[in-house]
């Protein structure tokens, strides 16, 4: 086998033609995905039942469904159905971005909820009754004390589950959208060298990936400057 | 003087546990009242229905004037007027000392941030750590995080404090740093309820001692009258294991 270096050079800025892509599809289907996730984590939370079972529906589904099948349903499924092709949603659902930005928010939203509820379970009970015993009403104690404990104690998994999405952006090459993988698949099938082209992309998401990891790792040591260090 | 807190026939059940058993208190403005008893014995639940951080099940509550039912807004009314201290502090870990103590005068009493800051400064002076207001809780030892949370509940400025195992949670040396703030307190005139296992701060602080066991409250009486002389045998066994080493 012949492993060509140069060639590495050569498909490196080709690939980081699709980094365009691939960093507006994270960061659009990423905040989609936490609206989408605290909206779902209220429901989640909340004491009545009609409101807790959906959203453990959801939970579940996503989850429990890879995302590339939810991809698949959303781009080659739904459009199976006459009134779906009729619905005012269809300029978005015949777009693969759309349909790719649409299936990355179902699916993160429903494991950053997860994520966001396991912070609030964490905060201490304690404080929560400190908030009650001073008069704080529900809204300053959630404002004040809940969420700004919970996003703290959230943010290493919040951070994981950022890198799986810029992972997860890959499969939007799926349907047809010329991201970086999408890119790379381009190129590889031009000229039969799948070694070299893939170990390109790998290098620009690994470098991609430090720079998210740095990114929380500063964010969570200015959050915790109030922990003291031991 | 006027009666400031009023149980009468309370009962609590956790599931089928009969947690507080027709429990009867009036505290007086400017009392001192010290409530004991074995672990379990339901202190901690009483005085924590006092200002609804537990609800009670059947009998009733004024505090203030106010009853106390599922009413939000007269819940809240009370909590204002009522001071609270934990045995593990729970000082707000992410905000500073200062920011702890002006929180619930600022979006409580709606005060202006200087206003809240310098009646935090006079509470934080008052025990004795004005110096650590811009550090967070963790910097702080623990005998200072209970004397924070002391100021925290004083700055709003409240008719009663409660007191739940203030320390409980502390070293040895720790305690008298806490004892002394809250016994300056009650020179001031506060009218305070504390449940504590200090005897010493029992006898030279209280007015009347509550004895509490199962549930019930077994005896009320003059901190003289209870070391000296317990009424009930439950009373007297329970002194007998607390002061015994």
């Amino acid at each position: 086998m012949s492993f060509d270096l140069s060639l590495i050079a050569v498909s490196l800025p080709k690939i980081l033609q699709g980094l365009g892509l691939t960093l507006n599809l994270l960061a659009v289907s990423t905040l989609f995905g936490l609206i989408l996730a605290v909206g779902i984590l209220l429901m989640r939370l909340s004491r009545r039942a009609w409101l807790v079972w959906p959203a453990k529906a959801y939970i579940y589904f996503f989850r429990g469904t890879p995302l590339l099948v939810q991809l698949f349903v959303i781009y080659h499924g739904l459009p199976q159905f006459g009134f779906i092709r009729q619905s005012v949603l269809w300029p978005l659902l015949r777009e693969p971005y759309w349909c790719s930005v649409i299936a990355l928010s179902l699916n993160t939203a429903a494991y950053v909820s997860e994520i966001l509820r396991g912070g609030v379970l964490g905060v201490d009970k304690g404080l929560i009754e400190a908030g009650k015993a001073l008069g704080l009403s529900k809204f300053q104690r959630t404002s004040r004390i809940t969420a700004p404990l919970a996003v703290r104690l959230a943010l290493p998994a919040y951070s994981n589950e950022i890198v799986s999405m810029l992972k997860s952006t890959a499969l939007a090459s799926t349907v047809t959208l010329m991201e970086m993988t999408g890119v790379a698949r381009t190129i590889v099938a031009d000229t039969f060298a799948p070694y070299e082209i893939f170990i390109a992309a790998t290098i620009i998401y690994l470098v991609l990936v430090w720079i998210i990891q740095t990114g929380f790792t500063l964010v969570e040591t200015y959050a915790n400057r109030h922990v003291r260090k031991t | 003087m006027a009666d400031i807190i009023v149980l009468e026939k309370m009962n609590k059940f956790y599931g089928t546990y009969h947690a507080l058993k027709d429990v009867d208190l009036t505290i007086a403005k400017g009392e001192k009242v010290v409530v004991c008893g074995p672990s379990g014995s339901g202190k901690s639940t009483m005085i924590r229905c006092i200002n609804r951080l537990e609800e009670h099940d059947s009998g009733r509550i004024v505090v203030g004037g106010e009853e106390l039912t599922d009413d939000e807004k007269k819940i809240d009314l009370v909590r204002r007027e009522v001071g609270m201290v934990f045995q593990s502090f729970n000082l707000f870990p992410h905000m500073t000392v200062l920011e702890n103590l002006t929180l619930a005068p600022r979006l409580v009493r709606k005060m202006a941030t200087g206003e809240a800051e310098a009646i935090a400064m006079k509470y934080l002076t008052r025990v004795r750590i004005p110096d650590q207001a811009s550090k967070y809780p963790s910097q702080l030892s623990g005998g200072q995080q209970q004397r924070v949370a002391i100021a925290r509940a004083l700055c709003m400025n409240p008719e009663v404090m409660l007191f739940d195992e203030p320390t409980s949670a502390l070293d040895p040396e720790m305690i008298s740093e806490v004892l002394d703030v809250m016994t300056d307190l009650a020179r001031e005139g506060m009218t305070m309820v504390c449940v504590t296992h200090e005897m010493g701060f029992a006898r030279s602080v209280a007015d009347r001692i509550v004895f509490m066991d199962q549930g019930e409250i077994v005896e009320v009486s003059t901190p003289a009258e209870f070391f000296a002389a317990p009424k009930s045998e439950r009373a007297r066994t329970f002194l007998g294991q607390i002061l015994a080493h």
